[in-house]
């Protein structure tokens, strides 16, 4: 059964009240025993890979060694025939069947080093697997368990909160509601802007002398200095109407 | 005393602030972690995140069973499963009657992931909410 099936049946069965726990506390904690249990054996099982891998090797050494002898010897036996030593020639015969028999028997253990490294790297990669499912079904009862008990304080919280899960309709036309608001109100804001912005500008233009101007500031000034001047003195008096700027518009 | 992840939550809170404006963020009572994102304007849509094993979820309730228009319910379930795929960085779920948007960052995730992911989640939830009032009551 895979986990996904479990944890469906587990939500489905019975009427199942939200925070009630939704995965047996002492089947998550017999897992994580098994977990715990089976990294101690993988991690076993590999430092005896790690020998039986040396001895393995070293039986592969033994063996060219051996290999090596019996050629040796194989060249003496030869040479002592070449010179009739019979006695020699088979003295040496028997030297080299002994090394023989203990080539054999090095050839013997490293096929078992071999088959034995094979069942350990399987028992590992097994193990590995069974970790690896047990820690995804272990996550996906601890998120599921995590997700129902957050639920419960968000529940809690929602009873007396202004976050109350209302009526969804309801909900969505507050919103939009708000929406609409917000964007009238940036539609204003941006009118008030593009007005406001006119405005600035037709004073510029009146500042210009351009346009609907109206009496402009430094002109009355300039008018009622004159007009000062030509009472201080009655002489230039004449004159100073005729000094007299334009009011008014252009 | 605030966890790193309450902080975290704070600083992408701040950071959300600045695309859709005030956004409170409070931790709320229970013996799991959980924090409320409320967002100005979108007050009915609160996002929840609560880190659960292995990765943070951040959550959004959209309506509940009760909501549902009966006569529509499978028209329902159907357009949020092939909906589903589409969404962006969130899904469609439910936990007990209610329905909800959520999405998944592992424990680590950064404060940008965090805050794209918050902003994805509250533009969808309004959104699923839109494209769903048809089957709700």
């Amino acid at each position: 059964m895979s986990v996904f099936s479990k944890i469906l049946t587990a939500l489905r069965g019975s009427a199942r009240e939200i925070g009630e726990s939704v995965v047996d506390n002492n089947a998550t904690r017999i897992y994580e025993q098994e977990i715990y249990e089976s990294k101690a054996a993988i991690a076993k099982a590999k430092r005896d890979l790690t020998l039986v891998m040396a001895q393995e090797k070293a039986a592969q050494r033994e063996i060219e060694r051996l290999d090596k002898e019996v050629i040796r010897y194989e060249e003496h036996a030869m040479a002592a025939l070449d010179k009739t030593e019979e006695k020699l020639a088979g003295d040496v015969a028997a030297h080299i069947a002994e090394l023989e028999t203990e080539r054999a028997a090095q050839v013997k253990a490293q096929l078992e080093f071999a088959g034995h490294i094979f069942n350990l790297k399987a028992l590992i990669r097994t193990a590995e697997t069974r970790i690896r499912e047990h820690e995804r079904e272990l996550a996906v009862a601890k998120t599921t368990e995590s997700v129902y008990r957050a639920t419960e304080s968000i529940s809690t919280s929602m009873g007396s909160s202004a976050s109350k899960l209302g009526n969804a309709r309801e909900s969505l036309d507050r919103i939009k509601q708000r929406h609409t608001q917000l964007a009238d109100q940036m539609r204003a804001a941006e009118e008030l802007d593009a007005e406001f912005g006119s405005a600035a500008l037709q004073k510029r233009l009146a500042d210009a002398g351009i346009g609907d101007t109206g009496a402009r500031g430094e002109d009355v000034l300039a008018r009622l200095k004159a007009r000062r001047a030509g009472a201080a003195a009655d002489t230039p008096a004449a004159a100073a109407p005729a000094n007299e700027p334009p009011a008014g518009s252009a | 005393m605030e966890t790193a992840l309450h902080q975290r939550i704070q600083t992408a809170g701040q950071q959300l602030a600045a695309v859709l404006g005030p956004v409170d963020t409070e931790r709320i009572s229970g013996e799991v972690e959980v924090f409320r994102l409320t967002i100005a304007g979108r007050e009915e849509l609160p996002i929840f995140i609560t880190q659960a094993d292995t990765q943070l979820l951040c959550i959004c309730y959209v309506w509940t069973e009760r909501d549902v228009r009966p006569e529509t319910r499978m028209d329902l379930l159907e357009a949020m499963l092939d909906l589903n795929v589409a969404i962006p960085l969130s899904s469609f779920g439910r936990i007990g009657d209610k329905y909800l948007l959520y999405g998944a960052l592992a424990c680590d995730a950064g404060t940008d992931d965090l805050v794209q992911d918050l902003l994805a989640l509250s533009d969808n939830a309004v959104d699923a909410l839109e494209a769903m009032a048809d089957y709700l009551q």
